[in-house]
């Protein structure tokens, strides 16, 4: 199989990587290598052939490396994906005690790098900030800084970003015990010093900095946002987050990997299936194992269901949150019934823990093909009445259309993948451009739009439910009987090396990086999260959230939806005008 | 013998007979007080995690609290008498949710639903509160990660019955010492850091 022989090399990468002599590269490195050749930083940079092309480089020349990596046409990275804290106090043999891992990915090239900075022994862990090269970069750096310690000359505002204000020491450093907690009252919260003061001058007299959060009828999750509001608009507004904060990241450190499934479910608890599946990809990436058609299969149905339930629930809550709650009581029966398929294939309705390293925990029941079938026959009527109730609503149109606006360039350069990218118009789908499972096999579309308002996040996410319906539908036609989990050893012990690797989450790029130094527990896990990058613009930049005028009611031209087929060749299609689908290419 | 009470019928109301024993009924005050209050409980979900996820499923169509009469669920803690809370709660969130309790009028009441809000649950980390009781004083607990939608009316049926008992946890635990609460610390009393903290 195709994916067994990538999984096979994928491991002899790994094992090769722990002395990591200088080998032949790959094409995607030796392209790497001859472009940085070719630039003043040729000598200052060490590129490497991991699982991804590997950028070594020193803290000094990051700055400049970036910029290179961003700027160069034949490099182009200029979406953030990930940055990674390694603490190899407990991994003899690395150069550094420190080590910063970024991912990138380039948006026109399709392709992943990695770059790491060494930050060397003896000092402080520094290196200069990037976020004037990628903003996205801005909560990354403070994660890092909380967690790890790391200190970046030029950011904004370096301050804990999920620990509460508190908090002593940095959790993720290897010496750091995981069940230290520390005291935390009211007086220790801290907000933003700009909050403090007030602003009170002619034509601002409604100016009011609020709270809004943690809770609050509005947060679906818990997100503290402080916001300074002139009338209805929003002037100033800061993301506080960590409400939620537990500690997954240290927790798989001390659990061995196949304990750290469970914790998996919980990270989206909404579409718990999808996560599990994300990080036993990765641990089957670096062990090499041959997972069954059947266990790949059933995986890839229970994950589109996942996807569809996600969906409901993103888009009941915000038409909740516009004053509909009758779509969000009637989107939660396909839920129920999503919920049911579950509960018959593993005994839990939420937090599944139904995936294990090389497939399946048990094979589905029986009655597994003709339960779903009887879904995807029920579960479009519900996609149906909610848009005929809602797309075409003039109050819908007014309260969604025109606002949240992220144009192209700003959802690339915030870093959002997932819907909230697709909704701008840039058509990132992991399950298209790196495709894992059978996602090449089948015949499915990628839609987006081009707006990038919240209507257009609407128009994606009920698109994506069909599609998700119509992968399920082939993949239950495709199958077979069998196994649904492979031969794996009872004790895991993948060979000592690190990996990345990424599925299509629901809510955008769900990542998982793994260091393993070769023991029954995973040395460093880092989780890409999908969607929570996407809260930083609040942070960053006013946005603007309420409309400007509520007086002028118009309803907006149909918002155009684009199908893209192929990653980068699009057609446009008028969509909902007439009340009939769009066509498709 | 009181004629109003668990397992008692109520006797028929027969308006022909005036005058009848369907006029009137003898019951304590505070029983029948306890009895409204039971039935209608208004519930603020403080749904942080996955366990919201499934307070949700409750309170929609296909679980339907309102059978139970505690469907009314207030945002505001100045509407609420009933405390749920869904998930996990971690340090930096206690000072917030001491605050929503607070905020609520008497008589209040509060369900842990799940482990993690009972307990810390699995995640015996440096940033997890072990248990809201911790912050509030609890009077049910509902296990389970997450509990199934049954398992949350069962620790609600429960919670009726208390109040119809006139049982309550927080009496115990609040009006006999400050016990129970991390809030009555006095900030001498901090964790002391493990050694030099790196």
């Amino acid at each position: 199989m195709v994916a067994g022989r990538e999984n096979g090399a994928a491991r002899k990468t790994l094992l090769s990587t722990v002395e990591a002599p200088p080998r032949a590269l790959s094409p995607a490195a030796e392209r790497l290598r001859a472009r940085f050749d070719g630039s003043p930083l040729g000598d200052r940079v060490e590129v490497r052939d991991l699982d991804l092309p590997t950028v070594e480089v020193a803290p000094d020349d990051w700055p400049a490396v970036a910029r290179f990596l961003r700027d160069d046409p034949e490099c182009r990275y200029d979406l953030f994906i990930d940055l990674a804290g390694v603490d190899n106090a407990k991994r003899p043999g690395r150069p550094t005690r420190f080590e910063a891992v970024f991912h990138l990915h380039s948006v026109t090239r399709d392709e992943h790098v990695r770059a790491k900075v060494l930050l060397p022994d003896g000092a402080e862990p520094r290196l200069p900030s990037v976020v004037e090269v990628w903003p996205a970069a801005n909560w990354f750096e403070r994660e890092a800084y909380d967690l790890f310690g790391f200190d970046f000359p030029g950011h904004p505002n370096q301050r804990r970003l999920l620990c509460h204000d508190a908090f002593v020491g940095h959790a993720l450093r290897k010496d750091y015990s995981p069940g230290q907690r520390w005291f935390f009252a009211e007086e220790d919260l801290r907000m933003p010093a700009w909050a403090m003061d007030t602003e009170e001058k002619a034509g601002h007299f409604e100016t009011q900095t609020i709270s809004i959060g943690p809770s609050h009828p509005a947060t679906h999750g818990i997100v503290h946002l402080v916001a300074r509001l002139n009338g209805e608009r929003i002037t100033r507004a800061e993301t506080q987050i960590g409400y939620m904060h537990r500690c997954f990241e240290k927790m798989s450190e001390t659990h061995t990997w196949n304990q750290v499934i469970p914790y998996c479910d919980r990270l989206n608890y909404v579409s718990a299936m999808i996560n599990g599946v994300g990080y036993v990809r990765t641990v089957e990436k670096m062990l090499g194992v041959e997972i069954p058609d059947r266990g790949r299969l059933a995986r890839t149905i229970l994950s589109e269901f996942s996807r569809i339930m996600d969906h409901c629930v993103n888009i009941g809550t915000n038409l909740v949150d516009i004053g509909g709650l009758t779509n969000f009581w009637y989107l939660y029966q396909p839920r129920e019934s999503i919920y049911g398929l579950l509960e018959a294939c593993c005994g839990a309705r939420l937090t599944v823990s139904y995936v294990r390293v090389g497939g399946l925990a048990i094979d589905v029941p029986e009655d597994f093909v003709a339960r779903s079938r009887a879904l995807l026959e029920s579960i479009p009527k519900f996609v149906d009445d909610v848009e005929r109730l809602v797309t075409r609503n003039r109050i819908v149109r007014n309260r969604l259309g025109g606002t949240g606006v992220v144009s192209k360039e700003q959802a690339i350069a915030w870093g959002f993948t997932g819907p909230m990218l697709r909704a701008s118009g840039v058509a990132y789908d992991v399950r298209r451009s790196r495709p894992y499972d059978f996602y090449d096999r089948f015949d499915w579309d990628v839609p987006i739009a081009t707006d990038g308002d919240n209507f257009a996040r609407y128009l994606v996410r009920i698109e994506e439910i069909r599609q998700s319906l119509k992968i399920i539908r082939q993949a239950l036609d495709g199958l077979p009987e069998g196994p649904v989990i492979g031969k794996v050893p009872r004790l895991l012990r993948p060979a000592a090396g690190e990996t990345y690797h990424a599925i299509e989450s629901p809510k955008g790029e769900i990542g998982f990086f793994i260091v393993s130094d070769g023991s029954a527990r995973p040395y460093r896990l880092k989780i890409r999260a999908p969607s929570r990058w996407t809260a930083t613009p609040a942070s960053s930049a006013t946005l603007r959230i309420a409309r400007k005028s509520s007086t002028s009611i118009t309803v907006p031209p149909a918002c155009p939806l684009v199908f893209s087929r192929q990653t980068r060749s699009t057609i446009s299609t008028s969509y909902g005008s007439s009340g009939s689908r769009a066509a498709r290419t | 013998m009181p004629l109003f009470g668990k397992g008692k019928a109520l006797p028929a109301h027969d308006s022909s007979a005036a005058g009848g024993p369907a006029d009137f009924l003898t019951t304590r005050l505070d029983t029948m007080v306890a009895w409204a209050r039971s039935n209608s409980l208004w519930p603020l979900p403080f749904a942080t995690a996955c366990c919201g996820i499934e307070f949700m499923s409750v309170v929609s169509s296909h679980y339907d609290l309102s059978r139970f009469g505690a469907e009314v669920v207030r945002f505001s803690p100045r509407q609420a008498d009933l405390l749920i809370v869904a998930g996990t709660v971690v340090d930096k969130l206690g000072p917030t949710l001491r605050k929503i309790y607070d905020q609520m009028p008497e008589p209040k009441w509060v369900i842990s639903m799940g482990v993690c809000a009972s307990s810390g649950g699995f995640y015996r980390a440096y940033h997890v509160t072990q248990g809201i009781d911790e912050i509030v004083p609890v009077d049910v607990y509902v296990p389970g990660c997450p509990p199934t939608p049954e398992q949350l009316m069962y620790g609600i049926l429960e919670l009726q019955r208390k109040i119809r008992a006139g049982e309550k946890s927080r009496d115990r635990r609040s009006a006999a010492s400050g016990e129970g609460s991390r809030f009555v610390w006095s900030p001498g009393e901090r964790t002391a850091p493990p050694g030099k903290p790196s």
